[in-house]
């Protein structure tokens, strides 16, 4: 029956093509794989390799600093990262943290009680962070880059025009030592950086709202025709940043016994950087709440190394700039490994 | 009682567009256009670019409001103010750009908006999603529709483009309760993948569906509607019955010749 060739034919050729562009496939997949998982991979290298090179490094005294110092970066990246989860930028997070310490600071100084001076912190940022959302969605601005960047200057302004531009000592007691004290051998902040990290994770993995920040960021006019509340999601992603700064605050604060204007100083790049060297995707909707973690740890442990080896400090600024803009080509990398996969399962049909 | 009466009273349509009017500035889209869909049937909309078709599926769908005329859902005039009112009034719409989220799986993708989640006390944003049941469930769907998509859990921006055409068909197909609007589903796809998407197509008219076919292929307006509506410069220029013989017709009417 001529019928039977053409299968026959068809039998014979498909499975050689289709084993040559399956070893393809495999190799596409592990290197998303591999880029996936990059970040950890690189964080475990670059601590084995530091405590080859500094008997201290692993130390736990050191350790024990790498945390303190990078919490208020942990926290106010986590925030930073849901804002860039919806394809936005916050800017103002330095700002934010440092016009909430002062306020902090002012209300400890009129006789707030302890529980106060930490809502008045928190609110502080969360009000700010309300503003820069609904600023950006119902003032319809292009780009949230524009007004994170005019709070940066205004809560800047506001921060030091009240603190007549200098530090104000004095912070009630439970937040000195939440700053300053170890606690089972962990410093305090350990402690709020987890509770957040829980909080955070819980947030965007398993509640409806997270799962929609995540629809918001891959494409916010099919999130529209998908009947999702964009505007309500958007305006929460930086009220949610806007927190955690508030949050920044009162753990800086605690660490220093003050609050001050000048606070949180380039805290913005610290924390989009840690989200991006994390692995989050700048182009939105990519990346979960321990990209930002380890981002941030991860410019903590350079930044310490860089001092432990006796590296200028001007060359951390350097080095983490370097790290920023291989981190951002893996995420172009991996576009591109993504889209080729596309057309590889295309060729071999499902 | 007249003849067109009488075919009225036997089967009333799910779906009437009554005298849609339509326009951006002083560009008219849409001159009364009535249009009715029946369960079970699937109606082609035909038209060159311009003509009005998309114009006419976004009031439906809710993405515009009409400037005048009616959508009357199973005998009662709606107000679509938005894509969610006609969502739940049972409208599921293919968009042409398949409105997928490339960052997520196709579980995700199918309950977008509409996840199952609980408990039901809570306000509906901080509800915890229950993602075992929405598996389940896309698992069975996929099934049902025969649909071959072998990496569940993949993204979407890993699929090929007839895995993401079947991706969308089949998440309208989750909701759709009356009516399934497809803007050109098979516009980019392959043969062998337009014949699966077309299966697809007719699997959920036999599952009781209205459906409204946009589409510039003839062939496939033959195979599959019971019905085809001629649209050109914002009006309803005719209908018929497409068949093999009247294809030429159907062209005529769709070019102005």
């Amino acid at each position: 029956m001529t019928g039977m060739d053409k299968p026959l034919e068809r039998e014979v050729a498909e499975p050689r093509a289709a084993a040559v562009a399956n070893s393809d496939n495999i190799a596409v997949a592990v290197g998303l794989k591999l880029l996936g998982a990059g970040a950890v991979l690189i964080l475990i290298g670059l601590v084995l390799v530091l405590s080859l090179l500094s008997p201290y490094f692993l130390s736990p005294r050191n350790l024990g600093n790498i945390l303190a110092q990078t919490a208020v970066i942990c926290v106010v990246a986590m925030g930073q990262h849901l804002v860039i989860l919806t394809k936005g930028i916050d800017l103002s997070v330095g700002s934010n943290l440092a016009l909430a310490s002062v306020l902090g600071a002012l209300s400890f100084h009129a006789g707030a009680s302890t529980l106060m001076v930490v809502s008045v912190m928190v609110a502080a940022g969360a009000a700010v962070g309300a503003v820069n959302g609904l600023f950006y969605v119902y003032g319809r601005l292009p780009h949230p880059f524009i007004i994170t960047l005019a709070t940066l200057s205004i809560a800047k302004g506001i921060a030091l025009q009240l603190a007549d531009g200098r530090a104000i000592p004095g912070m009630p007691p439970a937040i000195r030592s939440l700053g300053q004290e170890a606690f089972a051998g962990l410093p305090g902040s350990v402690f709020v950086v987890a509770g957040v990290a829980g909080l955070m994770f819980v947030l965007t993995q398993s509640t409806v709202w997270g799962r929609w920040m995540y629809a918001v960021g891959g494409r916010a006019d099919a999130a529209v025709r998908m009947g999702i509340p964009v505007s309500a999601v958007l305006v929460s992603t930086y009220v949610m940043s806007g927190t955690c700064a508030g949050i920044g605050a009162v753990l800086l604060a605690g660490r220093t016994d003050a609050g001050s204007p000048l606070f949180g100083n380039l805290l913005e790049l610290d924390t989009i950087a840690a989200v991006i060297i994390g692995g989050a995707s700048f182009l939105g909707g990519r990346g979960h709440i321990g990209h930002a973690l380890i981002g941030a740890i991860m410019i903590g442990v350079i930044r310490n190394a860089l001092n432990l080896l006796n590296v200028g400090v001007f060359y951390q600024l350097i080095v983490i700039g370097v790290v920023i803009v291989v981190a951002v080509e893996a995420d172009v990398l991996r576009n591109h490994l993504e889209s080729r996969m596309r057309v590889l399962r295309a060729e071999t049909g499902p | 009682m007249t003849q067109h009466q009488l075919a009225a009273h036997q089967q009333h349509p799910v779906l009437s567009v009554r005298g849609a009017c339509k326009r951006f500035g002083s560009v008219v889209a849409l001159d009364d256009v009535s249009i009715d869909v029946h369960r079970g049937e699937i109606l082609a909309l035909l038209g060159d670019n311009g003509a009005g078709k998309s114009t006419l599926i976004k009031c439906i769908s809710g993405v515009h409001r009409l400037d005048a005329g009616d959508v009357v859902i199973e005998g009662a005039a709606n107000v679509l103010r938005s894509p969610a009112d006609a969502r739940s009034a049972g409208i599921e719409t293919v968009y042409q750009d398949l409105a997928l989220f490339d960052n997520l799986t196709p579980a995700q993708n199918f309950f977008a908006g509409r996840e199952i989640a609980g408990p039901r006390w809570l306000p509906r944003a901080i509800r915890f999603l229950n993602k075992r049941k929405m598996d389940e469930q896309t698992r069975s769907l996929i099934q049902s529709l025969n649909v071959s998509l072998p990496h569940l859990d993949a993204l979407v921006a890993l699929m090929s483009g007839g895995q993401r055409q079947a991706i969308a068909v089949a998440r309208s197909a989750v909701f759709a309760r009356k009516v399934v609007i497809l803007d050109e589903p098979t516009a980019a796809l392959g043969l062998r993948e337009s014949r699966k998407v077309l299966d697809l197509i007719g699997a959920l008219r036999d599952r009781g569906n209205a459906i409204i076919l946009i589409t510039h292929n003839m062939e496939h307006v033959t195979e599959l509607a019971g019905r085809a509506v001629v649209l050109r410069q914002g009006r309803k220029v005719g209908e018929l019955v497409p068949t093999r013989d009247n294809k030429q017709e159907l062209v005529s009417m769709i070019v102005g010749a």
